[in-house]
């Protein structure tokens, strides 16, 4: 198998500082979101926020962009198979 | 294939004595072979006690009313005979011993990835053994909830349930880091020219398999713990007087309990895809969609669990999609059993022991299967539920499949894995006594589960007593016949005829080393020619 | 016979360690996910109640101790540019840091639970069970089990943590064998990424 040559790339400091910037800014945004009277569409929307951090923090903290394909294609699967999972749970409590 | 160890006086994995001598230079190997014996003996051990329960349960069902137990003593003796059979058995069954010893010699490799991590996962294996016996053995009561731990019994019993579960806990987390090092052995360790493509469907059924145990495990193992937390704390999660749901309960068990039947009969189904070939001398009929079937099974099994829950309290959506997906999940069995038959049509059919445990194999799991069917459609279920049938349903197909398989494998690998010859004719005279025995066994329980018996009572209507008394002969004629097949097993691994390479005339790279093989396997890495291939009869 | 020590692992495979410890952080985020499954139920059956326990909870320590985590994430990875650049000190700083900023997230976590415990609030306790609805006693209940498995987690990661520099120090992890680093900052982003999804699900839903 060859050697793994993805960590010649060496990510700069800046982009790490930059993400953090924009995982504070999202982080106050979503406080402020909540504020505002939305429903159920609260949840949703502070979910919302939750996920785009974490897509900054798979991408960039943990080296997503940078790692082979199927390392991306596995943490994909297996947030489906979470997601699948709640959705099919619902099933049963959403039509009791 | 041309053998590939030529050093005859390098010592083979069973004599090698390395850093540690005699006992300890076994229960702290790192070598693969080593741990997957391991695994073989301390699964015999556990197997061996949960026989003598099952035959106990047998022997109180042999005539109604109270015959060696009593209520509470048969709860605790099915829930501990389950307990065992499913998490120290079936579960870690194939791919602990047969996956570990082979894996690597499969895909032309030295070992797994993380050689320590899998004697940990063993250690774990030992450890979740040794706390659920200890629930058994001291402390308030041995658990009476069934293997299933149910809410609200499971928190509101007065019996000694936290080391159980514990346990239980301890043996997921040994599975887990089994599938984890599998996954990075498989992509990170094949040789040269072992392209996916070429992989032996075993290792294929191993590949999905360890998904299975990664994903699916930590749930149950967050379930566990909230059962330990809601006896020690009384927190509500499950407890409907503090506004829990004990059906979430129910939904949180077999969202992994039923992905981890099909850890039990995945690489069962891998290794009957290697025994085939094998005595058919034939390459396996569609190789390509024997693979498609494999994920199919191990994705699609993932969304199938309500159908243990249809007389819960699910909405009727739920329930409807559930028996949808669980009839769906049948579809790509059947092609693996298609493809096996097909492979041995005009194949050179060599009839020896393996060929007549996978043969057989696929009879029981053929009923096991279409059983499953009766109870995966609602309207049956909903009159089968907890009843004899859905007894006669698993054990066809675990005890039949997954069991079944895992004989045939001990004797198609124990030339490799023990450098002799089993005896054939008291192999074949063991597996004949055992199948009528199995049948005698698990077949009236088809029948007292449609007459209404239900399960997990050890008392029943004098109408079923006639199925019983059948059942119970025919634990009788099983246990003889697996005393047989043991024996000479063990016998024949003492005494038995040394065994070449390659007995069988297989074509996947362990049966091109030694019998049995040396400390690394290989001498060299192999190379995977273009035109080699697993079953390039 | 032979007697040399086999060393079957002699080539360092730093891809291999680096899925392995990905597969296992997809045990640990299923681990959770079993919790937030329980609680998106529990949520959508209890909605005004949830509502209503969430607004016991401090959501200024709470935001304090998310941005906390997010810079100790940065730090642990500006760390892995460090150690790729040889600059021993600087990763060492780094990690050191990350280390006192997990340490704060915790002091802060018991005070917090200090308080709710002062309150009488606490998994199974009697002013819960008998004040409470079933809805807010389902809330603490997960507020606790989850929060508590999370500070665990952090546990574990600052252990790992201490590991990787005392490793850096004596010169084990290097430029050239930094997947230890790496991992163990893996390690350090997951649970940062369990707590960007616990904070708005417990802090925010007032």
């Amino acid at each position: 198998m060859p050697e793994n040559n993805d960590k010649h790339h060496i990510v700069p400091y800046k982009v790490y500082l930059y993400v953090l910037g924009g995982l504070i800014a999202l982080t106050l945004l979503s406080i402020a979101i909540t504020q505002i009277e939305l429903g159920k569409f609260t949840v949703a929307g502070a979910l919302l926020f939750a996920v785009v951090k974490t897509y900054l923090v798979l991408t960039y903290f943990m080296h997503l962009k940078y790692d082979k394909l199927y390392i991306k294609l596995m943490v994909v699967f297996v947030f489906a198979v979470f997601i699948v999972t709640i959705i099919i749970t619902f099933l049963d409590y959403l039509y009791r | 294939m041309q053998p590939t160890n030529t050093n005859a006086n390098e010592a083979n994995y069973l004599e090698y004595q390395g850093k540690y001598k005699g006992l300890l230079g076994w229960i702290l190997s790192t070598d693969h072979k080593r741990i997957g014996l391991l695994y073989l003996y301390s699964m015999m051990t556990m197997f061996t006690v949960g026989v003598l329960l099952g035959l106990a349960m047998r022997f109180e069902l042999l005539a109604p009313g109270k015959t060696i137990m009593d209520a509470q003593t048969y709860n605790a003796t099915f829930t501990v005979h389950g307990v065992i059979m499913i998490f120290m058995i079936v579960v870690p069954g194939l791919p602990a011993v047969f996956g570990n010893f082979l894996l690597p010699l499969m895909i032309g490799a030295k070992d797994v990835a993380f050689p320590k991590l899998n004697l940990l996962s063993w250690w774990l294996y030992v450890a979740g053994a040794f706390l659920v016996l200890s629930a058994v053995l001291f402390g308030s009561g041995t658990p009476d909830t069934g293997w299933t731990f149910y809410a609200p019994h499971s928190f509101k019993s007065g019996t000694n349930l936290l080391p159980a579960v514990f346990g239980a806990f301890v043996l997921g987390f040994s599975s887990i880091l089994t599938g984890l090092n599998f996954l990075v052995t498989i992509h990170r360790m094949r040789c040269k020219g072992m392209k996916w493509i070429k992989l032996p469907l075993f290792v294929w059924t191993l590949y999905g398999t360890a998904w299975i145990q990664l994903l699916a495990t930590p749930i149950v193992g967050i379930t566990l713990v909230l059962i330990a937390l809601e006896r020690i704390f009384g927190v509500g999660i499950f407890d409907p007087a503090l506004g829990g749901d004990p059906v979430l309960y129910q939904h949180l068990f077999w969202i992994y309990s039923h992905p981890a039947v099909y850890i039990m009969i995945l690489p069962a189904m891998g290794a009957i895809s290697e025994i085939i070939p094998t005595f058919a001398q034939k390459h396996i009929f569609g190789y390509k969609a024997v693979i498609a079937s494999t994920m199919a099974i191990a994705f699609v099994g993932w969304l199938v669990w309500g159908h243990h829950m249809f007389t819960a309290g699910m909405s009727g959506t739920a329930q409807y999609y559930f028996s949808l997906l669980t009839f769906i999940v049948a579809l790509p069995s059947a092609v693996k059993v298609f493809n096996w038959v097909a492979t041995m049509y005009k194949g050179s059919i060599n009839i020896q022991t393996p060929f007549y445990w996978a043969a057989s194999f696929i009879f029981v799991f053929l009923v096991g299967g279409l059983s499953g069917l009766v109870v995966g459609s609602l309207a049956t279920d909903v009159y089968l539920h907890d009843t004899y049938f859905v007894v006669a349903h698993f054990h066809y197909i675990v005890f039949g499949g997954t069991g079944f398989a895992f004989f045939a494998a001990i004797h198609y690998w124990f030339p490799k894995i023990f450098g002799r010859m089993y005896d054939a004719s008291w192999a074949n005279i063991g597996w004949l006594v055992f199948f009528i025995g199995f049948l005698a066994l698990y077949s009236p329980m088809f029948y007292l589960g449609m007459m209404g018996m239900p399960r997990r009572y050890y008392d029943y209507l004098e109408e079923f007593h006639g199925g019983n008394i059948l059942a119970t002969l025919g634990s009788w004629i099983l246990a003889t016949g697996l005393v047989i097949i043991v024996a000479n097993l063990f016998r024949s691994a003492r005494h038995g005829k040394k065994a070449e390479a390659n007995p069988w005339h297989s074509k996947t790279l362990e049966w091109s080393v030694p019998s049995p093989p040396t400390l690394e396997n290989f001498d060299n890495e192999p190379v995977v020619d273009e035109n080699d291939g697993p079953y390039n009869y | 016979m032979e007697h040399k020590i086999h060393t079957v692992q002699d080539h360092y495979d730093p891809e291999a360690s680096k899925v392995g410890m990905w597969l296992f952080i997809f045990t640990e985020l299923l681990l959770f996910g079993g919790l937030f499954i329980i609680y998106s139920i529990y949520r959508f059956m209890n909605p005004d109640a949830f509502h209503l326990a969430a607004g016991e909870l401090n959501s200024t320590v709470g935001a304090i101790n998310t941005i906390l985590l997010l810079v100790s994430s940065m730090t642990i990875a500006m760390s892995t540019t460090a150690l790729q650049k040889d600059r021993k000190g600087t990763a060492i700083i780094l990690n050191e840091i990350t280390v006192m900023i997990g340490i704060v997230f915790l002091i802060n976590k018991y005070f917090e639970w200090g308080v709710k415990f002062d309150h009488g609030i606490w998994p199974g306790s009697s002013h819960l069970v008998e004040t409470m609805s079933q809805g807010e006693i389902l809330f603490f209940g997960l507020y606790f089990i989850m929060t508590g498995l999370h500070a665990l987690h952090i546990i574990i990661g600052l252990i790992l943590i201490v590991v990787t520099i005392r490793r850096i120090q004596n010169g084990t992890v290097h430029k050239d064998r930094a997947v230890l680093l790496e991992n163990a900052g893996l390690y350090w982003h997951l649970v940062d990424v369990v707590w960007i999804f616990l904070f708005p699900l417990f802090y925010l839903i007032t």
